[in-house]
């Protein structure tokens, strides 16, 4: 009887240690989302008034009434006509980012099968140049790949922007790894007796095989290079409007010190976050796992 | 009959399209990645325009790296260009630490947090998908979004708030992004910084620790070993690849960093005291009227060295304890051995 209660006490202290330690945990973890939201949640409220009110008082709790006139200032004022075009904008950045993906992943899954499928005398060889590659910065790279391209005057043009998406070894790397763990080769040998082509085995039995690593790194290369500014100003060095991707518009709109309204500032920034927020909330279970997997790290 | 074709299919060799298969790549990879690299090199050894007396096409040896590297006392571009590249490099060495320690700690923390068994936290899936958030927000906005909130005037968000506490005077606003600011815009970069890499940092560590045998922490609990003990003796010491692996990466990520320091500034400067290594070499290329290819070619390289010889230092430390390790297993299998012959009287069964 008298152990009953002793094991009753001690459980009862035990647990209650524990939800101690989980409630103050909980208070830290509901701050830190707390910080993770306010810059956002200031925006999508700032992006909602008018300048004079955020001149008053630069914070505010509750949405302001302004977000149509913020939008017609931004489509019609001659200042922010000329930076920002939001139609231009998504047309061009949803252009770049989906070439790449396609262009990307299809070309890594290539390389990945050509280097776990067969065997080849610069197979060990070509694997080990391509994990010695993978960690190279782009920006060692680009004052050579700038001038090179402005040699062959294709810079101000899309393709220095998309073809060198075919090479992308951090890609490759991360589908090899892959491959490796879910492909069973004797499916390769199986489509080879029934007569099926090299390039058709790949396109109808691996590529369906591989659609979960392939989801997970076409969500990661569209979202890097939808918010990519380094190499497209780079490379589109006239900066013209028709060309400008939105990282580069916000830039052209915000950056310069003469903006006319606050409320419409927001209401630009607002327009190139929420996109990507969205897209991002749907898929963030796939994005958390692909995360999990290591490797993504831009 | 099925046998006759595998035999058949077996003496075919498939070699070729191995090589058919991974040619795009490095066809692609050659014209638009290698030989920019090898082009890169070579641009370092030229001059730099006509302002600087030389053009892109004579050579100069090693006058770039000197310049920057050391300056010269009689060419006064050149103690510009290194003073210029020095405070860079201090920059990007101070905002990377500044970033790099908070956002480990913080990340490790709740890193164990989220995989503690014990625990119970409502809501973690929530959590999760908030904190990486930051982390898929274009830089460009978030730059954006900082001019905006941290503005210099008493119209910022901010400065309004202090404002309306009462903390600062409304004529004297914190210049958190002028171009003469040194600390305030750094700090701002460092937690912004944090702010968009601990969610990644995290999960990583998070999947790193959910890869580790759960009958140790198991054996460790029964043990009786307390929460601190468990994790200073083994969740750390086992997650050392882990943690290389993060440095290395966020090493190499911090050396890059570009987009939130070259464009959280107003007007056509950049802040000369947050820009970094990587805004130094854009900033040489990109001068339109005057490219200096030379000097901007010559930081890349450094960087490069920098870059390379650190990836591979850490690499080699942490392979090197586990091959310690092995060694001094196979020792003592060595000497079992031994002692296991020298009990049959040294006869070699």
């Amino acid at each position: 009887m008298s152990k009953t209660v002793y094991n009753d006490g001690a459980k009862g202290g035990y647990t209650a240690k524990i939800r101690l330690q989980s409630g103050l945990i909980f208070i830290v973890l509901v701050l830190l989302t707390i910080i993770c939201l306010l810059p956002i949640y200031i925006l999508a409220i700032n992006s909602t008034r008018a300048s004079a009110d955020i001149a008053s008082q630069g914070v505010a709790i509750l949405p302001g009434s302004a977000l149509l006139d913020n939008l017609k200032t931004l489509t019609t004022n001659e200042y922010y006509v000329k930076a920002f075009d939001p139609l231009v904008g998504f047309r061009n950045s949803i252009f770049l980012a989906a070439a790449n993906t396609i262009l990307g992943v299809f070309f890594s899954t290539l390389t990945a099968y050509g280097l776990v499928v067969y065997d080849f005398k610069l197979r060990g060889a070509a694997t080990t140049f391509i994990l010695a590659v993978m960690m190279v910065p782009t920006q060692v790279v680009s004052t050579g790949f700038l001038q090179f391209m402005i040699e062959l005057d294709l810079h101000n043009s899309y393709w220095p922007l998309v073809i060198p998406s075919i090479a992308a070894p951090a890609i490759v790397f991360f589908m090899r790894q892959s491959m490796k763990s879910t492909f069973p080769l004797d499916i390769v040998e199986a489509a080879r007796i029934d007569g099926c082509g090299e390039f058709r085995t790949f396109l109808t039995i691996a590529i369906p095989m591989m659609k979960p690593a392939i989801a997970v790194q076409s969500i990661f290369l569209f979202i890097q290079k939808w918010n990519d500014y380094y190499m497209t100003s780079m490379i589109l060095i006239s900066n013209k409007l028709e060309q400008r991707t939105i990282p580069m518009m916000v830039n052209a709109v915000i950056g310069n010190d003469k903006t006319p309204d606050f409320g419409v500032n927001y209401t630009t920034i607002a327009i190139s976050i929420i996109p990507v927020v969205i897209i991002y909330l749907l898929l963030s279970k796939f994005i958390i796992a692909g995360v999990a997997l290591g490797g993504v790290k831009e | 009959m099925a046998s006759a074709a595998q035999r058949r299919i077996k003496s075919i060799s498939y070699a070729k399209y191995g090589y058919m298969f991974i040619l795009p790549f490095f066809v692609v990879y050659c014209f638009f990645q290698l030989w920019p690299l090898i082009n890169t090199f070579l641009l370092s050894f030229k001059g730099n325009g006509l302002n600087e007396g030389t053009g892109i096409d004579f050579w100069v040896g090693l006058d770039n790296y000197k310049y920057i590297l050391f300056g010269s006392d009689s060419y006064l571009p050149a103690k510009s260009i290194h003073n210029e590249f020095v405070l860079n490099m201090k920059n990007t060495l101070l905002v990377w630490f500044g970033n790099f320690i908070p956002q480990l700690s913080l990340s490790l923390l709740l890193a164990v947090w989220f995989t503690e068994a014990k625990l119970k936290i409502p809501g973690k899936g929530f959590f999760k998908v908030v904190m990486y958030m930051p982390n898929i927000i274009t830089a460009a906005s978030v730059a954006a979004l900082c001019i905006m909130i941290f503005s210099s005037n008493e119209y910022g968000a901010i400065n309004s708030l202090l404002i309306d506490w009462g903390v600062i005077a409304k004529t004297n606003p914190i210049k958190f992004i002028d171009n003469n600011s040194v600390w305030e815009p750094r700090i701002i970069v460092m937690c912004v910084q944090t702010w968009m890499w601990f969610g990644n940092t995290m999960i990583m560590l998070m999947s790193g620790i959910m890869g580790l045998n759960p009958s140790i922490f198991e054996a460790a609990n029964i043990d009786g070993a307390n929460s601190k003990q468990v994790f200073f003796r083994i969740t750390l010491p086992l997650l050392r690849p882990m943690m290389v692996y993060t440095l290395i990466t966020s090493m190499i990520g911090g050396l890059q960093m570009f987009d939130i320091p070259y464009l959280m500034h107003l007007g056509d400067n950049v802040n000369k005291n947050i820009a970094t290594v990587a805004v130094f070499v854009y900033d040489k290329f990109y001068n339109l009227a005057q490219p200096k290819y030379g000097y901007s070619a010559a930081a890349s390289m450094i960087l490069f060295v920098i870059t390379g010889a650190l990836g591979v230092a850490v690499f080699y430390m942490n392979r090197d304890q586990d091959e310690i390790a092995k060694k001094k297993h196979l020792k003592k299998l060595a000497k079992q051995a031994k002692q296991k012959k020298s009990g049959f009287g040294g006869l070699d069964l």
